[in-house]
């Protein structure tokens, strides 16, 4: 039996979603954007919605997402991708419209405009990466960042006296009127994979039914700054992250009570 | 018969909103600050979201609010924002991606004093701030300036006509005496808001989720780490403002023809400047006002042929400290003096200190 013999339709089990782009990831190994990226491709092709999505890129190490996903996107400027979303989905209240952030976007320059438009119940997604710590500018400290966590801006391990504590976005978006979904999710096994990309698409759906505004954040791993190989990074994002983030639904409000 | 056009009597601020529901505008995004929250006001209690569709959100900040204008131009949409000096100093980061990414839009300005909070009095003093690009990178953005209630309601539709032509942010640099004042005025007839049709065929460039049907997916961005792309991308922008200053200059001349002595003003300071010239000529000097109107692009050809002409002298009047006449200097070459003559902190000067700046002028001159 040759490759060939194997390599037919009938036996795949697995392919690359539709609307990944053939194009050289820059993302490091390990870590965790390239599966979250996938699983957006894989649902809003699911969805059926690839000719009706706008996605809003950040700044920070998922800049470059507008290469990634075959859909229209816009690139933000830091901490800004929730007013963009805003005025997409106002604008065209048909589209699926959902911004991809990182920690330092979302939770730090961009705070306001994330909890503004999740308390507004815009109806879109806010996908958050949390791997506490800037990946982009070299491993500087995050919003995110754990408490004894050392980073280059936090040497000798993040103090709350100087630097005040890790911030949990998600626990505070799950306290606003406006959202009907929120939720703790992580890529680090195939099991928390599947979950994962059902928490993206019940928060897209929720979009489309007028629902109100979702945030999912994804626990991940950022193997450069942690300076930790991906297996490594893993096993300490589940010692350390989980302690702080723990994963699962913050809120999943039912559709009879934020429809409008 | 047909019908007498409706005179209505209102605010700059006021002609601002019903002109923007008129004109097909798509959404609206503001922040309240004194002296232009009639803007968001007027626009709440009209409702434009039942009557034409016309979207109005009053965003967190003006941060977010040029954001939103921003997220909203790249999708090929009619969107606009107001602010005052302090809000619209807040935008200028939004401003440049906006220019970076050839994002159209119209943010309106009416001006106060300031440096920093300053005053909620009127003031120009945001000229060098919009007609230098404002934030960071090379970039222009045209500047209008309206200087009566009529032209902040004609300048709406301008400004987007402006910002879709050539995919840049426009702004109106209006003022808090502009905005505040009544004043008689014809709002422009109602048009329509473009179709999602009418929108993918005039904006090909746009990020809206139709791009994929059509053309392949669209970008919006001002991102561009290759230098050698990122040099032609510049060199693209500055060929668009060489072509905007070559055809989109736009003056006003008031008894220039025979004009020994100018008065060059924009926008409230150049309705003083008017009455100047009305004085000036009742004691027999031949005195004319040039008002330019678009700020940038400048109107320096039209200068400079008024100093060919026989200009002996020119008098900049701005409610600032000194900031149009740099362009004005620009224009006349060195050829003729140039004074220039401002009230600070929201004072706005009486023609009569005018006159006796012009007294000045022509002594130095002569």
């Amino acid at each position: 039996m040759t490759p060939s013999d194997i390599i037919r339709p009938e036996n795949l089990v697995y392919a690359k979603p539709r609307l990944m782009n053939d194009v050289p990831m820059h993302y490091c190994p390990g870590c965790s954007h390239g599966v979250v990226h996938k699983l957006i491709a894989a649902v809003i092709d699911e969805m059926g919605m690839a000719e009706r999505t706008i996605g809003i890129s950040p700044v920070g190490c998922a800049v470059f997402a507008f290469k990634y996903i075959d859909i229209d996107w816009q690139e933000a400027a830091h901490g800004r991708a929730p007013a963009l979303a805003t005025a997409c989905k106002r604008l065209w209240p048909d589209r699926l419209v959902f911004t991809y952030q990182g920690d330092g976007d979302i939770a730090c320059i961009g705070t306001g405009e994330a909890l503004h438009t999740l308390n507004r119940g815009d109806n879109v997604t806010l996908i958050f990466v949390n791997n506490a710590i800037y990946g982009m500018t070299g491993g500087q400290m995050a919003p995110t960042t754990l408490l004894g966590q050392k980073t280059v801006t936090c040497p000798y391990g993040r103090d709350p006296k100087l630097h005040g504590y890790p911030l949990r976005l998600a626990d505070l978006a799950a306290r606003l009127d406006g959202t009907a979904y929120v939720t703790r999710q992580s890529v680090d096994t195939p099991a928390a994979i599947r979950k994962a990309k059902k928490a993206v698409r019940k928060a897209f759906e929720y979009s489309m039914e007028g629902r109100g505004s979702n945030l999912i954040e994804f626990v991940s791993t950022c193997s450069s700054g942690w300076k930790l190989s991906p297996e490594k990074a893993n096993a300490w994002m589940r010692q350390y992250m989980f302690e702080h983030y723990p994963t699962g639904d913050l809120k999943d409000v039912p559709a009879s009570k934020n429809n409008n | 018969m047909p019908q007498q056009p409706e005179i209505l009597l209102m605010k700059g601020n006021e002609a601002v909103a019903h002109a923007a529901i008129r004109c097909g505008c798509d959404g609206y995004f503001g922040y309240p600050i004194t002296p232009q929250s009639e803007v968001l006001e007027t626009l709440a209690a009209e409702k434009p979201w039942e009557t034409t569709g016309m979207v109005v959100v009053q965003a967190e900040s003006e941060v977010a609010s040029i954001n939103m204008l921003y997220g909203g131009g790249g999708t090929g949409k009619r969107v606009m924002t107001s602010s005052s000096s302090p809000g619209v100093a807040l935008m200028q980061e939004g401003i440049a991606y906006m220019a970076g990414a050839e994002v159209p839009g119209l943010i309106v300005n009416v001006q106060r004093g300031g440096p920093g909070l300053g005053t909620i009095q009127p003031s120009q003093s945001d000229y060098n701030q919009s007609t230098r690009g404002g934030g960071n990178g090379d970039y222009n953005v045209i500047v209008l300036a309206p200087a009566s209630v009529q032209e902040m309601a004609d300048f709406v539709e301008l400004g987007f006509t402006l910002a879709f032509k050539y995919r840049t942010p426009v702004i109106m640099l209006s003022d808090g005496i502009i905005g505040q004042m009544m004043e008689k005025v014809v709002l422009p007839p109602f048009k329509p808001r473009r179709t999602d049709d009418e929108i993918l065929r005039e904006c090909p460039w746009a990020s809206n989720g139709m791009g994929l049907r059509q053309r392949g997916p669209q970008v919006i961005s001002s991102l561009e780490l290759d230098p050698a792309v990122m040099e032609q991308k510049n060199l693209n922008l500055q060929r668009k403002y060489a072509q905007i200053q070559a055809e989109e200059v736009r003056s006003e001349a008031t008894l220039c023809d025979d004009a020994e002595w100018l008065i060059v003003a924009f926008g409230s300071a150049a309705r003083i400047s008017h009455k100047v010239v009305e004085l000036a000529r009742e004691r027999g000097e031949r005195v004319g006002l040039l008002r330019p109107i678009t700020l940038w692009p400048f109107p320096e050809k039209e200068i400079a042929a008024l100093v060919e002409q026989g200009v002996k002298g020119i008098l900049v009047v701005e409610i600032n400290a000194g900031q149009m006449v740099y362009d004005v200097r620009m224009a006349a070459l060195g050829r003729v003096p140039v004074t220039q003559y401002g009230r600070l902190g929201g004072i706005v000067p009486d023609p009569d200190e005018i006159l006796r700046e012009l007294d000045k002028l022509k002594s130095l001159a002569e």
